[in-house]
């Protein structure tokens, strides 16, 4: 842990996105964290996609539960809106507060712990629902806090730093949120923030239930040999199937590959993604495609990163549940109480 | 790039802007540390070996060190580096016990000629050593021009007694009112070398029509000086123009106003911005209401029976040609007369040799200049030695002061049998500043204090007495509140590859975005390719190579804060916070061969 609180100078040169901010303008509070957590890493690239998108901070809602991973919302967008939950609830709370007000952005933020154990039939459902989000874990295989006891994403057979062998299956969440509906879903890993800053990016432009899964080495119980989450590991066994770049409106497409190595994708707001691909097979438009792909690399120990599955035309749990469009702390009282007569007609269609 | 070697003195001495910039090499943030600890003494005495005037130049040095200060860079003005060493000195105890204690005496003697900084630099250095020094000077007491130009309102005479004193109280013969003017009557006296340290005595005329029939009121600005510290001009009339625009047109004008000068105006051929004196003369100056006009070239003193009634001046504008060199043209305005009665001319200073028998071994060159070795000091020749304004014209005193360092190892190497070319490296130290996980010996949290402003007299008693210092100085309280901006540039950052695990926390930490990694390339490339943009290439990028994915670690050290957050934040230890310390190599450094031992 760091004491002093980090230095207010920037470098003269920062660049300023739209809003004239810096991207040091979007940070929150010094990291408790241990020295070289890979959620910090996390915890930047967020401040980066954010920076990026020009995203005004007071339009964002940044949930979480408990855990490492849990804290790091203290970490960036210090000018948020902010909600640090019960252990494993973020995803109802985000629902909740999605449901009063779709206007803002809403962040969750979880680790392995949180949304694959205590939490999973929370993380199931609010995928399920379609509640648009974007939805990170910060999966680094362990629980930190205690001590680095195996959680429920530590692949079987590998190792804990004293040397014990994990004998139960591991959840992947990719693979549960690609089944359960999630209408963008990728990997990525802390340690490589080219690739991991653009997916979240393109999450947060994302209408409908977005899923990250960021492999993030715990530095103090999971970096070990053996260990399946460290940075060595994820290094040599990172298979990326594709590279994006996320074009915004005023962007220029800058892209230059070869016909065919790159697929553009256009999301509902206009956001253009660029996919380059690396595996010249891969079809991120394919559900069925990816979870057998994703199988079948997990099998052969392969850590599969890139964007895994996108549904440009999803709809959302608003378009399912057809909720009135304005939030709910700006209703009015004559739009909540519409008076007698629109009572006597909604009581005569249920005779 | 090829990675640094971060061992090789120079590199890490450069991150210290400040003390790279300075001639005499100053450790400059080891001594503001020091005042931050209330520890005046020992800071006074870090400057006294490197610079040997800290209350001196405490109020008058050029300051070289604060364009460079890495704070200016990172936010709107650089730490007072100057006026916190005069804090040092103001606030010191006793010291005259840390003086050193001079060897028995060797026999060798040195004559020195002048009793100016340079002189008494080279004093310093070689009296302790077991030289016999002879100072000769045509004033009464020592200090040279530190004495007779400055003015007291900046440098009273107590400070500049005390600091002369230290000097000759180890031992050094002082000839006061002892004018050398034959070199050649000098080197028959036998000493074993000569220094010449007699500075740029003269100061340049101005040879314009009316100089000779108004000349009763019209005066060169250094002698008139001169005379104003020594009590024989006391007045000057109400209207005074002062023509030039370096540091002693400032001290000119300044003066004039303590004297009886009432409209002083000081009026220069250039436009302001590049005047030569230093930018706080120039407040200093406007703050007691004298006004500079600029782009005006003398043309004519007018006078009538004799008696100076003003100047004219022609118009002139700046035009740059192809080269970007400047040329002053005339603007097409009419020529303005300006009424003044008295004028100072304080257009430049010159040396002058005219003691100096030209056929006693010193050649000059076309200018009618003393051929000095830039590095040795010495002349053609191998027993007489340049420092000082009499070396390369006129500079300042810290230069003199650097001047005399080197002078004085050429001697003692001369004298020794030595060869005076063999240049002894510095030696350095490196080691690191760790405590515990997350504590540094040295203060890491920074400050966001703006500058201090110094505490001046008030003007109207100020403007009455020319013997009352206008700086106060910082007290105690504003002094730690100054040092606290001090951004410790000599605490660097060291790293270790191989303890690397790429992890991306010092990056992510790191407030100014100094930190990338990267793939390799050239120079010019992997700058266009950092964290954040490198507007400035004279900075280094720190790079190294070893890590496991095959990419290397660029820091850009332009605006580093030294914060040590990176270190604070590395979980293997491949950062480490190391203090960088430079010893000069001084006569008498007691390993004069031995190899430099860095990081």
């Amino acid at each position: 842990m760091t004491y002093i609180a980090k230095p207010k100078f920037h470098h003269p040169g920062l660049p300023k996105n739209e809003l004239g901010y810096t991207h040091r303008d979007y940070e929150g509070k010094i990291s408790t964290l241990c020295a070289g957590c890979g959620h910090d890493s996390i915890t930047a690239s967020i401040i980066e996609a954010c920076y990026e998108l020009s995203i005004e901070p007071h339009r964002v809602a940044k949930i979480s539960g408990i855990g490492c991973s849990s804290k790091t919302p203290d970490y960036f967008l210090g000018n948020s809106h902010g909600f640090n939950s019960v252990h494993g609830r973020m995803p109802s709370v985000l629902t909740g507060a999605n449901l009063a007000n779709r206007d803002l952005i809403y962040l969750g933020v979880s680790g392995d712990g949180d949304s694959a154990s205590i939490g999973f039939g929370q993380f199931a459902h609010s995928i399920r629902r379609g509640v648009n989000m974007t939805y990170i874990v910060e999966n680094n295989g362990v629980y930190g806090l205690t001590k680095g006891q195996f959680s429920a994403t530590a692949d079987r057979g590998s190792k804990s730093k004293k040397g014990v062998t994990n004998t139960d299956n591991a959840i992947d969440l990719v693979a549960i949120a690609l089944q359960l509906g999630a209408s963008f879903v990728a990997r990525s890993f802390s340690g490589d923030k080219t690739q991991l800053v653009p997916l979240i990016a393109a999450a947060i432009r994302h209408k409908g239930a977005a899923f990250i899964d960021v492999v993030s080495p715990c530095i103090a119980f999971n970096n070990h040999a053996g260990s399946t989450k460290s940075f060595d590991y994820v290094r040599e066994h990172n298979d990326a199937v594709n590279r994006l770049d996320v074009l915004t409106g005023r962007d220029p497409i800058t892209v230059d590959y070869a016909p065919g190595t790159v697929q553009m994708v256009e999301q509902h707001d206009g956001t253009r993604l660029a996919l380059r691909k690396i595996d010249a097979d891969y079809d991120a438009n394919d559900r069925l495609a990816a979870m057998t792909f994703l199988q079948k690399h997990a099998a052969k120990g392969q850590v599969v990163t890139g964007l895994l599955y996108v549904d440009p035309d999803a709809e959302d749990l608003h378009a399912h549940l057809d909720t009135v469009e304005t939030p709910l702390n700006s209703l009015e009282a004559k739009d909540l109480c519409p008076g007698t007569a629109a009572l006597e007609k909604i009581n005569a269609s249920l005779r | 790039m090829k990675p640094t070697d971060i061992s090789a003195p120079d590199y890490f001495h450069k991150v210290v802007d400040c003390q790279w910039a300075c001639p005499a090499h100053t450790p400059v943030p080891e001594y503001i540390r020091l005042i931050a600890e209330g520890r005046y003494s020992d800071a006074y005495m870090i400057n006294w070996k490197s610079n040997v005037f800290p209350g001196i130049l405490g109020r008058t040095c050029d300051r070289p060190c604060e364009p460079a200060c890495r704070r200016g860079r990172v936010e709107e003005n650089p730490v007072a580096i100057c006026r916190l060493k005069r804090v040092a000195a103001d606030f010191k105890d006793d010291v005259k016990h840390r003086m050193p204690k001079p060897l028995a005496k060797n026999g060798k003697r040195i004559a020195l000629v002048g009793g100016g900084p340079a002189s008494l630099t080279v004093a310093r250095d070689l009296a302790p050593l077991g030289y016999h020094c002879t100072v000769f000077d045509a004033d009464p007491k020592a200090g040279g021009m530190m004495r007779s130009q400055i003015p007291k309102f900046r440098l009273p005479d107590t400070v500049i007694d005390e600091e002369t004193d230290y000097i000759l109280n180890l031992g050094v013969e002082f000839k006061g009112g002892h004018r050398i003017d034959s070199l050649k009557k000098l080197l028959n006296e036998n000493y074993d070398a000569i220094f010449i340290g007699s500075g740029a005595p003269r100061g340049r005329e101005l040879d314009i029509p009316g100089r000779k029939e108004a000349a009763s009121n019209i005066h060169i600005g250094i002698e008139w000086l001169a005379s104003v510290s020594f009590g024989h001009v006391e007045k000057i009339g109400r209207r005074v123009i002062v023509l030039g625009g370096g540091n002693t047109a400032m001290d000119c004008c300044r003066t004039a106003r303590r004297l009886g000068g009432q409209d002083v105006k000081v009026i220069v051929r250039s436009g302001f911005e590049e005047m030569k004196a230093s930018p706080w003369e120039k407040e200093d100056a406007l703050h007691e209401d004298i006004p500079i006009l600029n782009y005006m070239v003398p043309v004519a003193f007018k006078h009538v029976g004799g008696k100076l009634i003003g100047v004219t001046f022609q118009k002139v504008k700046a035009e740059y040609d192809a080269n970007g060199r400047r040329n002053l043209v005339p603007s097409g305005e009419p020529d303005q007369t300006i009424p003044c009665d008295d004028v100072l001319v304080a257009v430049g200073q010159e040396n002058a040799f005219p003691w100096i028998e030209r056929d006693c071994g010193i050649e000059f060159d076309k200018w009618n200049m003393p051929q000095v070795d830039t590095k040795t000091f010495v002349s053609t020749n191998p027993k007489v030695f340049f420092g000082g304004d009499a070396a390369f014209g006129p500079k300042n005193i810290i230069w003199a002061v650097a001047h005399g360092h080197d002078a004085a190892l050429s001697i003692h190497k001369m004298i020794s049998g030595e060869d005076i070319t063999e240049r002894p490296l510095p030696e350095v130290q490196v080691f690191s500043q760790k405590m515990g996980i997350h504590e540094w010996s040295y203060d890491n949290d920074i400050s966001g204090d703006k500058r201090y402003k110094v505490p001046h007299r008030d003007k109207v008693i100020a403007l009455k007495d020319i013997k009352a210092e206008v700086e106060l100085g910082y007290d105690v309280k504003l002094a730690l509140g100054e040092a606290q901006r001090c951004l410790n540039c000599d605490v660097q950052t060291v790293f270790s590859a191989p303890a690397c695990i790429e992890c991306d926390a010092c990056v992510d930490i790191c407030p100014m975005d100094c930190i990338t990694f990267t793939e390799n390339g050239e120079e010019e490339d992997l700058r266009q390719r950092l964290k954040a943009p490198s507007p400035r290439p004279d900075q280094a990028l720190y790079v190294a190579e070893g890590l496991k994915t095959g990419r290397v670690m660029v820091k850009d050290e332009d605006v580093c804060l030294h914060c040590g957050l990176c270190a604070e934040r590395c979980p293997t230890g491949a950062w480490d916070m190391q203090k960088y310390l430079i010893d000069m190599t001084y006569a008498g450094s007691t390993c004069q061969s031995k190899a430099r031992s860095a990081a």
